[in-house]
C-alpha cells in the first residue's frame, strides 16, 4: 500500500513540471499531520484558558483567571513565607543578640543589601565607603563620630545625627586661623607643636573636641588626631571648616552635614531638616511628633533599622 | 533537439522506474516482524539485558542510603562512597565526551551497533512487539486477521490485555527513571499513599506517555523520522565500516528454486523474502544500505537459516564492508585507521581526566572573594584594611572544624575569622578582615595566601588572593 502511494507513476502531482521532473503531491506522514492538528487544538484550549484575544479595553480574561501580576504576587508570597520566621525572630531580638546569632546575622546581612542600596548608598556609597571628599562619613573604617558600638549605630540610623560646629570667621583673626589649621593638620600625623596645643586650648576648641583633641562621642565631635578626616585633610579644607563651621545657621557658607532620622515618618523629614538649617534653627529641636502627626508612613520600620545597623556594623569598622 | 529532449525524458522515466522500487516507510503499514532464533538474536538479548541494570540499580543500597542517587534538590550526586558536588561537574562533561566518542568509534568500525542492540527505542519496541505478537498473532496475516475480525469479548479482552501490559511497562519505566533522582523506597511509599510530589508525577506521566506512544505505536518511525542520532551515525560510516549487507554478486540474479531444478543460472538468493519479514524496521536489505537499517543483524540470522535449508554456505547476508563487497578488497586493519587513533586519544584524555578528578576530589571547596567596594579602607591609625568573604564548602560526610591563617605579607593580621564549623554539604560564608600597618605597606597590590587547616585531619586548603592599598 505504502509502495503504491510512493510510486511516482501512480502518485498525483501538482501539475508543476521542470525539465521533465514532476512535483509529486505525496501526503505528509499521518503521525506528523496528527501532531499538527493536535497543536491546533492546544492553541484553542490555550485561548480559552488564558488571557489571549486583545479587545478594545484589555483582553479576554481566560477561564483560569491567570495574570502575570498574580503570578508575581504568589511568588512574592512564597518568599514571604520563608522570610516570616526570620522576620518574627528579628522583631523580638536586640541588635546585640542578632550579632551573636550566626544564622540571624547571615539573614540580616543578606536581606539588607537592597535596603542599604535604596536608602543609604546614595550618600555612603554601595559598600559603605563614599566617594572621596564627598563629605559623607565612611562606614567601613574604625573611626566613629558617635561610636561604632552596634547600639550607637542603631541609634544613629533611627534618630539621625546633626553635629554642629560654630563658624569662627568672626571669632578668630587670620593668624590664629592659620595656626589652628596647622595644628589640626599636624595633629593627624603626630607633629603638633606645643604652641598649637596652647592656642587650641586657649580658643576653647577643647570644649567640643576634648582636651586631647580626640573628639567627644557624646557630641559627635571629630577626632583631630587620627588619620581619618570627616571632610578633608588639606589645609584649605580644614580652614574652610574652621571659618564656616558645620550646620551653623548663622553662616551661609557653613558645611551641611545631616543624617536624617530613619525611624521618623517618611514624608517631609529631609525637607524640614534643610528648612531648619536655612532658618538658623537646630534640626534636632524640631518637634517631629507634632510635625508628622497623621502621617502613618514610616521611612524605615524598626526591623529594617535593626537589619541596617547590623549590616553597617559588619562593613568592617563595627566595634 | 527533440531527440535530446526525448532522451532526457527517458532518463527521468528511468529514474521514476527506479524510484518506484523505493520503499518509503511513513508508518502506513504496521510492521509485524517474524521472529527467528539465531546468533544476532542472542546478541540482541544480551544487549537488552543490560537494561535490567536500569531497573534494578536504584534498589542498590550503600551505607543505609541509595548507592547511586542523582540528588538534584540537594545539588549532589551520590555514587557509592563518592559525593559529587556541582563544583566537580566537569567530570560529567568528560564522561559524556567519552561516551560520545565511544559511539563514534563503534559506529565507524561496526555501524549502528547502539541502534541495533542497545538503544532504548529498539529495546522497548522489541519488548512491546513480543507482547503484541503473543496476543494478536506474530505473523502479518495472523495480525491482520485478528485486527479485521469483528469486536468480540475475546478480541476486546486481548486488546485490553495488550494495552494493559504496555502501560504497566511504561509505568515501571517512568517510576524507575525517577527513582534514580530520589530515594526509590520513599518514592514507592509516596506513590501508594498518594503523596508523591507533583514534579515526580509529571515526569512519570511524561515517561508513561512517551514509552507507550514511542514503543507501542511509533516504533521504527522514531528511528526513521525523529531520531537525530540515526542520521548522525550514518555520516560516521566509511568504506571500511562493516555493516549487515547483501552480497549481490553472489545472490543475483535472484529467483525461486524448485525441487530438483539446476541452480547454476541463478544466484544464491532464492527470493524467499525472509530477510524482509524479520526486519523490525521493514526494509529490504537487498536494496543496499539505507537509512532505515538499524544494523541489528536479524536478517543475517534469517538468511543463514534459509541457506542451511538449501545447502548453501552462510553469509549471503553478512557483516561486510563496502570495500569487501564492491572492490573485493579487505578492510584496512583497525590499527591502520587514522581516525581511530584520534578518537582513541580523545577517549584516553577524557578517561585520564575522570580518573584524575576522582583521585584529587577535594574534600573541601575553598574560596576567598575580595570585597569590591571599597577595595581598601584606611583606619584611624593609618593601617590599611581589606575585607574578604571566605567560603568553605564541606564535601565530606562529617562536620569539620577549620582554622585559618594568612601568609605572604609581613605584619598582616587576620580579624573576624578564627574557627569555622561546617556541616557536611554546607557552605558557610564568613567575613574576614586583614589589616596591614602603614609601615609594611610596600605596594598597592600584594599577593596574600589564605590557609584553611581542617582540625583532626591532614587536609589543608589554600587560596591565593590580593591585598590592596592606596597607590
Amino acid at each position: 500500500m505504502a509502495d503504491k502511494k510512493n510510486n511516482p507513476a501512480e502518485v498525483k502531482d501538482t501539475g508543476h513540471v521542470w525539465d521533465g521532473i514532476r512535483e509529486l503531491d505525496n501526503p505528509c506522514p499521518r503521525w506528523w499531520l496528527n501532531s499538527l492538528w493536535l497543536s491546533g487544538v492546544v492553541v484553542v484550549v490555550y485561548f480559552i484558558l488564558y488571557p489571549s484575544l486583545p479587545l478594545i479595553n484589555g483582553s479576554t480574561k481566560g477561564l483560569l483567571g491567570w495574570t502575570q501580576i498574580n503570578e508575581y504576587k504568589e511568588a512574592l508570597a512564597e518568599v514571604e513565607v520563608i522570610r516570616a520566621p526570620f522576620e518574627d525572630a528579628l522583631a523580638a531580638m536586640s541588635v546585640e543578640e542578632i550579632l551573636a546569632d550566626q544564622k540571624m546575622l547571615n539573614y540580616a546581612i543578606g536581606s539588607s543589601k537592597v535596603l542599604f542600596g535604596d536608602n543609604c548608598a546614595a550618600c555612603h556609597g554601595t559598600g559603605g565607603a563614599p566617594a572621596q571628599n564627598a563629605g559623607y562619613p565612611n562606614l567601613t573604617d574604625d573611626d566613629w563620630l558617635y561610636g561604632g558600638d552596634i547600639n550607637e549605630i542603631e541609634m544613629s540610623i533611627a534618630k539621625g545625627r546633626a553635629g554642629t560646629m560654630p563658624a569662627h570667621s568672626k571669632l578668630l583673626n587670620a593668624t590664629e586661623v592659620d595656626q589652628l589649621v596647622k595644628f589640626v593638620v599636624n595633629s593627624s600625623n603626630g607633629t603638633a607643636t606645643e604652641a598649637g596645643k596652647a592656642l587650641y586650648a586657649a580658643k576653647g576648641c577643647f570644649a567640643c573636641h576634648g582636651a586631647d583633641a580626640k573628639g567627644v562621642k557624646m557630641m559627635g565631635s571629630a577626632n583631630l588626631t587620627d588619620r581619618i578626616w570627616r571632610f578633608s585633610g588639606t589645609e584649605e579644607e580644614v580652614r574652610y571648616t574652621i571659618l564656616h563651621g558645620v550646620n551653623d545657621g548663622s553662616d551661609s557658607k557653613t558645611r551641611v552635614a545631616v543624617m536624617p532620622a530613619w525611624s521618623e515618618k517618611r514624608a517631609v523629614i529631609l525637607e524640614l531638616t534643610a528648612e531648619a538649617i536655612e532658618d538658623d534653627e537646630d534640626p534636632s529641636e524640631i518637634d517631629w511628633d507634632d510635625e508628622l502627626e497623621g502621617d502613618e508612613s514610616e521611612r524605615l520600620t524598626e526591623i529594617e533599622i535593626k537589619k541596617l545597623a547590623v549590616y553597617v556594623h559588619q562593613f568592617g569598622g563595627g566595634q | 533537439m527533440n531527440e535530446e529532449l526525448d532522451k532526457t525524458v527517458n532518463n527521468v522515466d528511468d529514474i521514476y522506474e527506479e524510484v518506484s522500487e523505493w520503499h518509503i516507510n511513513v508508518g502506513g503499514i504496521k510492521i509485524v516482524a517474524k521472529r527467528l532464533a539465531g546468533r544476532f538474536r542472542t546478541l540482541k538479548w544480551l544487549g537488552m539485558s543490560i537494561w535490567s541494570l536500569f531497573f534494578l540499580g536504584p534498589y542498590l543500597r550503600w551505607n543505609e542510603s541509595q548507592a547511586i542517587l542523582f540528588d538534584l534538590p540537594n545539588r549532589q550526586f551520590n555514587i557509592f562512597s563518592i559525593t559529587i558536588y556541582p563544583q566537580d561537574i566537569w567530570m560529567l562533561s568528560l564522561t559524556l565526551i567519552f561516551f560520545a566518542i565511544l559511539l563514534a568509534v563503534v559506529t565507524s568500525v561496526a555501524g549502528r551497533v547502539f541502534c541495533g542492540f542497545f538503544c532504548f527505542q529498539t529495546v522497548w519496541t522489541d519488548i512491546f512487539t513480543i507482547i503484541e505478537g503473543k496476543i494478536e498473532g506474530n505473523t502479518p496475516p495472523k495480525a491482520l486477521k485478528f485486527n479485521n475480525a469483528p469486536w468480540t469479548a475475546n478480541k476486546l479482552g486481548r486488546k485490553a490485555l495488550k494495552h494493559g501490559l504496555w502501560l504497566l511497562i511504561a509505568t515501571l519505566t517512568g517510576i524507575t527513571f525517577v527513582s534514580w533522582f530520589t530515594d526509590v523506597f520513599q518514592l514507592w511509599k509516596d506513590l501508594f499513599s498518594f503523596q508523591a510530589p507533583l514534579f515526580a508525577l509529571v515526569v512519570i506521566g511524561a515517561f508513561i506517555g512517551g514509552t507507550y506512544v514511542f514503543a507501542g505505536f511509533m516504533r521504527e518511525q522514531v528511528c526513521f523520522w525523529l531520531c537525530p542520532y540515526a542520521r548522525l551515525q550514518g555520516v560516521m560510516y566509511d568504506q571500511d565500516t562493516i555493516l549487515p549487507a547483501y552480497d549481490a554478486e553472489r545472490g543475483e540474479p535472484r529467483g525461486r528454486i524448485k525441487k530438483g531444478q539446476e541452480q547454476s543460472s541463478k544466484g544464491s538468493c532464492i527470493d524467499c523474502n525472509v530477510c524482509v519479514a524479520v526486519c523490525p524496521t521493514g526494509i529490504d536489505i537487498r536494496k543496499g544500505q539505507q537509512e532505515g537499517c538499524i544494523t541489528c543483524g536479524l536478517c543475517i540470522d534469517a538468511c543463514d537459516s534459509i541457506m542451511d535449508k538449501v545447502n548453501q554456505p552462510h553469509g549471503l547476508i553478512r557483516y561486510a564492508s563496502y570495500k569487501e563487497l564492491h572492490h573485493n578488497a579487505r578492510s584496512i586493519p583497525l590499527y591502520k585507521r587514522f581516525r581511530l587513533y584520534v578518537y582513541g586519544l580523545i577517549m584516553l584524555g577524557a578517561i585520564a581526566g575522570i580518573i584524575n578528578g576522582f583521585m584529587t576530589l577535594s574534600p573541601t571547596e575553598f574560596k576567598v572573594v575580595h570585597e569590591r567596594q571599597p577595595l581598601f579602607v584606611q583606619l584611624s591609625d593609618g593601617s590599611i584594611q581589606n575585607k574578604y568573604t571566605v567560603k568553605i564548602l564541606n564535601k565530606t560526610k562529617e562536620t569539620i572544624t577549620v582554622n585559618f591563617n594568612i601568609e605572604g605579607i609581613e605584619g598582616a593580621t587576620l580579624h573576624g575569622l578564627t574557627e569555622m564549623i561546617v556541616e557536611p554539604g554546607k557552605v558557610i560564608p564568613v567575613t574576614a578582615l586583614v589589616r596591614v600597618p602603614e609601615k609594611y605597606m610596600i605596594s598597592d597590590l600584594s599577593p596574600i595566601v589564605f590557609k584553611g587547616i581542617v582540625v583532626d585531619s591532614d587536609i589543608t586548603v589554600e587560596y591565593k588572593s590580593m591585598f590592596m592599598g592606596p597607590k
